[in-house]
């Protein structure tokens, strides 16, 4: 005997994120999804976004990780609002779901904020997979990752509406070729903004900046 | 990475789809079709499935997999075709706005259920 069925397996979390994108749109705040491998310097980048956006910008940030609030201490010094998540107590997950997102959005209050951005776990798999009701994704790689990495992992590449190449401070002493690194993303999604940047010296962050005001000012009316 | 997941939701809308009255259902086959591009290891999901299946109606069942190709669109030219590696470039126009048409799928299909005895 046969049963059809014909459902998508992550259908909770789908309709757990239509859920998000709703309160999302009725709070009038833009989300982030920012995602990468660990170490990729999202943290680092992240602080300094913030310093420069705020106040002009009113930002909250949803901090994942699988342990520490190492990220959320960082980035609480910079003023903006900060939630952590740790999915240890949730069986370790590899990626944040819409139904956790949506708790901490709640939790840490979006009355009064233009921009949410939630570091997701650092990880180029799976968070590409989970839609967290964001308004758009951004990925970001650093040059000393290698410059196939897109190629590697087409999928978060794919799913990306931005990238971010950061330390390119560090080029200099590095056999990497940026050009290559840059089109490899572009390979895996042409036409996709590529930020070429150092968190640490900040070189390149203004056209980053100007993309980022530009899509909260879009959504939301407000921040620039 | 996220296998235990999936085969967590994949066997909860199974077992709801299971009608109520069948006495002792033994599932023999459950059909899925995943996209090439979905980020799912067909031998972990089998794995986490035979671990999460233990002791419900679909223990025994086997995973009958199919397979989805990466179907693409180029917005710009209007022309569509497969992917098979990492490269979305329209090969016509190089610089077109590609848009994904098939291969992330992660659905299940159908279950087959063993004839009662």
């Amino acid at each position: 005997m046969e049963i059809k069925i014909q459902k998508k397996v992550l259908q909770v979390n789908e309709t757990e994120a239509e859920k998000s994108r709703k309160f999302f749109r009725q709070k009038n705040v833009f989300v982030l999804n920012m995602m990468s491998s660990p170490g990729s310097g999202k943290t680092e980048t992240l602080c300094k976004t913030l310093t420069k956006l705020m106040p002009g910008v009113r930002v909250g940030v949803i901090v994942g990780d699988i342990c520490t609030t190492n990220d959320a201490d960082r980035l609480v010094k910079t003023g903006a609002r900060v939630t952590q998540i740790n999915t240890d107590q949730f069986g370790g997950d590899c990626h944040l779901s819409a139904s956790l997102v949506l708790d901490s959005a709640e939790k840490l209050g979006c009355d009064d904020l233009d921009l949410l951005i939630v570091e997701n776990i650092g990880n180029l798999v799976c968070p590409a997979e989970f839609d967290i009701g964001e308004d758009s994704r951004a990925v970001v790689l650093s040059v000393t990752e290698g410059e196939d990495k897109p190629l590697k992992y087409p999928l978060m590449f794919r799913v990306a509406d931005v990238a971010i190449l950061n330390k390119i401070d560090l080029l200099p002493y590095l056999d990497v070729d940026r050009d290559l690194a840059v089109g490899n993303m572009q390979k895996v999604h042409p036409r996709m903004p590529v930020f070429e940047m150092s968190a640490k010296t900040e070189e390149g962050y203004e056209p980053w900046l100007d993309w980022l005001k530009l899509k909260v000012f879009e959504k939301t009316g407000k921040g620039l | 990475m996220h296998e235990m997941g999936i085969a967590e939701q994949l066997v909860k809308i199974a077992l709801d789809a299971i009608p109520k009255d069948i006495k002792n259902p033994r599932v023999e086959t459950v059909h899925l079709k995943i996209g090439k591009l979905a980020s799912v290891v067909e031998h972990s999901l089998t794995f986490c499935f035979e671990i999460i299946s233990k002791d419900t109606p679909l223990e025994k069942a086997r995973l009958e997999i199919d397979s989805v190709p990466v179907k693409v669109h180029c917005k710009s030219c209007d022309h569509s075709w497969e992917v098979t590696g990492p490269v979305f470039q329209c090969p016509f126009c190089e610089d077109g706005d590609v848009e994904m048409i098939s291969g992330r799928e992660i659905e299940i299909i159908s279950l087959e259920l063993e004839d009662a005895p």
